[in-house]
């Protein structure tokens, strides 16, 4: 008897803590006492961080305001809610942001939970970053983590509506960096978006869509955004642009540069407004941009030379596809021919690129091939428009038999009927 | 008394064997009456002369042609840029299966309107009706050889007209295609088509209708039937002016040839998207034209089935048009056969034009 009333005993008092966990579950997730008391606030600044909430990415996930705020979310009582003793922080100090979004995007263990994928250095490398540095000098106008992603609306970086969406980017960092008043006595320019605008990055990624090509945060960081030294441009630059950077480290410019403290990369393709290079750009010629350095000797000599070189292989080209096109219009296959020449192409683009090592004798070995299949197909384009005179003078000659066959046939039929036959 | 030369001895020789005193003595006697439709006549003998061309180019073609969806258009490449003459013989052979056909159509039409399938020439007609299927089924199976992009979405579109067939539709898609999709199994199929049984079909179905050409003469138009026509001898007065246009006819070939060579376009990408502006060969335009045109549903059939059906009855009348028209064995005007047939020439030609309008 004893033994059953011991069970009954076990058995109410764990269904009673069964049922007292479940609904402690319900109540942190169900009724979360922060967004229906600030939704219903006729004060904006307490409304609005609770409305914009619902398409927040940490919403979606499961989190709610006590989770980056803390304080008791099933609490009515506004004081109790909100009790710094159960973690309570209000609106973070701008120097306090980092860390305040740190407490959950430093740890590890908690993002892997979420995404295994998402880096947690994001606090750290901030804390390189010229904005983090000006904070902690006490500027407070300088950028934290709320001032790109947002405060209570943040969105995952992919989410076209994102503020730091590759197509965002330059309208974020442009909010402060264009407005000449709100960057008076930072001394540096806010003329990078215009500039940016008109560049070929620009073109690709909005024209083109290319999400591939750089905006602010690819050649400045992200987090730990800052001009890069000019020493290092072309470290940011070749992590796109691989090869060239290669090559120009290689090159008699790199010690050069260095030593006079000129942006590398920069020195001739501008930065914000890199515009898409052309030969124009290479040789020894007025608007050259060589010529803005060398004005006689040896450089001089090899910037010419190289633009010739470049020129003959461009030229070469663009003389065999006319052949070519002339012999398309008269008909004849030269569609392996034009598939061919297309080799040519891809050794100007590899001469172009190696431009960067600055060394004639480089440049002259990238583009010999090229110009031998040029030679090739120039002259398997002049056979074609050869052949083409040579099948009309065939078919004229052809026409001329066939009539005269047409003819002598009439006047057989009409020898024939003559005779009355 | 016949000299005895080398050629006369050699004459008997083969006589003797095959009886060509018999042959020569029936072109000498036969006799092509002369009225106002003559003309069309001609075009059965072109019509023979074409075919002539497509057996010879295309037994040329196979020298150097290469089956497969790895090499097809790579070899009609190198025909087209390397082999001497190539350029030649591919294009006149693409040209003239386009001018044969147009050729076909007027032969066919031409012997329509003059009701010369009648009684007894049942059998000339409905040989000449399944040899006209016969070149457009060459046409589609040769569409396809080159490989090229236009050729490969073209087939895809045909075939999966052929797929809609009532009850055998699926039948028909596989068949055709050699699986679910075009593939290479559909090229080796095609060219297996084009170069054995279609020629085979050709040759028993041709060989048929020219003995039912012998055999019965030319018709002549009903009103001039029971008159006493004018005559001109096949041999040699029909004949030479056949050959006047058979020679014309080789140098519009020979000019379109030498002027606009057939283009190769690109090789097919089975993976590609579909280009814009796929169409099939100017003779199935007007069919190609109606399907785009019909309605998802009329009624409780779907359109592109109710299409299809439609012009699988009108083909199946047409074989047996001789059968329909009795009043042509009285000799009688049949206005009703005569507005279907003009009817059908309207509804071709619209139909391309809108096809080639876009």
């Amino acid at each position: 008897m004893k033994d059953l009333l011991k069970l009954v005993l076990a058995w109410a008092i764990f269904s009673l803590a069964a049922e007292t966990t479940v609904f402690a579950r319900q109540a942190s997730t169900a009724t979360d006492t922060c967004v229906g008391c600030h939704k219903d606030l006729t004060e904006s600044r307490l409304s609005l961080p609770a409305l914009a909430t619902a398409s927040d990415v940490h919403t979606g996930r499961g989190l709610s305001c006590a989770s980056c705020h803390g304080g008791d979310a099933s609490e009515t009582d506004k004081k109790r809610a909100m009790n710094p003793a159960k973690g309570f922080v209000g609106k973070p100090r701008a120097a306090g942001v980092a860390e305040f979004c740190g407490k959950c995007h430093s740890d590890a263990t908690f993002i892997k939970s979420f995404n295994p994928s998402l880096r947690v250095d994001q606090e750290l490398e901030y804390r390189t970053s010229v904005h983090s540095k000006r904070i902690a000098e006490g500027d407070t106008r300088a950028a934290t983590c709320i001032s790109c992603h947002g405060h209570h609306d943040i969105r995952a970086v992919k989410d076209t509506n994102s503020r730091v969406h590759p197509l965002r980017v330059v309208e974020t960092c442009g909010r402060c960096h264009v407005d000449a008043e709100y960057m008076k006595g930072y001394q540096i320019p806010t003329d990078q978006l215009p500039k940016y605008m008109s560049s070929v990055h620009a073109e690709n990624l909005y024209k083109k869509l290319d999400l591939s090509a750089p905006t602010c945060n690819d050649c400045h960081g992200n987090h730990g955004a800052a001009p890069p030294g000019a020493a290092s441009v072309s470290n940011v630059c070749g992590t796109c642009h691989v090869r060239q950077s290669e090559l120009f480290q290689k090159s008699p410019h790199k010690p050069v540069f260095d030593g006079l403290g000129i942006g590398e990369c920069l020195a001739c393709h501008n930065n914000h407004d890199t515009r898409h290079p052309t030969d124009a750009i290479l040789g020894n010629h007025k608007t050259a941009v060589c010529a803005t350095c060398h004005s006689e000797g040896a450089g001089f000599s090899a910037a010419g030379n190289m633009r010739l070189a470049i020129g003959r292989l461009a030229e070469g080209i663009g003389s065999a596809d006319e052949i070519l096109e002339r012999g398309t219009r008269l008909g004849m296959e030269v569609s392996r021919i034009k598939f061919d020449l297309n080799q040519a192409r891809n050794h100007l683009i590899d001469a172009r690129v190696v431009v960067h090592g600055f060394s004639p004798d480089l440049l002259d070995t990238a583009i010999k091939p090229g110009i031998e299949i040029t030679r090739k197909a120039r002259q398997q384009g002049i056979e074609a428009l050869d052949e083409a005179g040579f099948r009309r003078k065939g078919l004229a000659l052809a026409l001329i038999v066939i009539g005269l066959a047409i003819l002598a046939t009439y006047l057989k039929v009409r020898d024939i009927e003559k005779a009355g036959r | 008394m016949v000299s005895s030369t080398p050629a006369n001895s050699l004459w008997d020789w083969f006589d003797k064997r095959l009886g060509l005193d018999a042959v020569s003595h029936l072109a000498r006697e036969k006799e092509v009456p002369v009225h106002r439709h003559t003309i069309w006549y001609y075009f059965g003998g072109m019509t023979l002369f074409l075919f002539a061309i497509q057996a010879v180019t295309g037994i040329l073609l196979l020298l150097y042609y290469r089956p497969s969806a790895e090499n097809a258009f790579e070899s009609v490449q190198f025909i087209m840029a390397e082999v001497r003459f190539g350029w030649l013989i591919r294009s006149v052979h693409s040209w003239s299966a386009n001018v044969l056909i147009g050729v076909l159509f007027i032969h066919l039409f031409s012997v329509f309107f003059l009701r010369a399938y009648r009684r007894p020439r049942e059998l000339t007609w409905i040989s000449g009706v399944l040899l006209f299927f016969i070149a457009l089924a060459f046409g589609f199976s040769g569409y396809l050889l080159p490989w090229n992009t236009m050729a490969f979405f073209a087939t895809k579109v045909g075939t999966e007209v052929a797929g809609v067939v009532p009850v055998i539709g699926h039948f028909l898609l596989r068949f055709f295609r050699g699986g679910d999709e075009v593939t290479g199994a559909t090229l080796t199929r095609f060219f297996g088509f084009h170069v054995a049984i279609l020629p085979a079909a050709t040759m028993a179905l041709l060989g048929l209708h020219l003995l039912l050409v012998q055999r019965h003469g030319m018709s002549v138009p009903l009103r001039d039937e029971g008159r006493r026509l004018k005559t001109m001898k096949f041999m040699p007065n029909f004949f030479l002016r056949d050959l006047m246009g058979w020679l014309i006819a080789l140098g519009v070939l020979a000019a379109l040839s030498a002027l606009f060579p057939w283009e190769l376009g690109e090789k097919a990408d089975p993976f590609a998207p579909a280009p814009a502006g796929i169409r099939p060969e100017w003779y199935f335009m007007f069919m190609f034209q109606t399907l785009k045109l019909m309605p998802a549903r009329i009624g409780p059939i779907e359109g592109e089935v109710l299409a299809v059906s439609a012009f699988g009855l009108a083909g199946a009348l047409l074989v047996v048009v001789p059968f329909l028209d009795r009043a042509a064995n009285r000799n009688q005007p049949n206005s009703f056969l005569k507005f279907a047939g003009c009817i059908a020439v309207i509804y071709i030609l619209v139909m391309t034009l809108l096809g080639y309008r876009g």
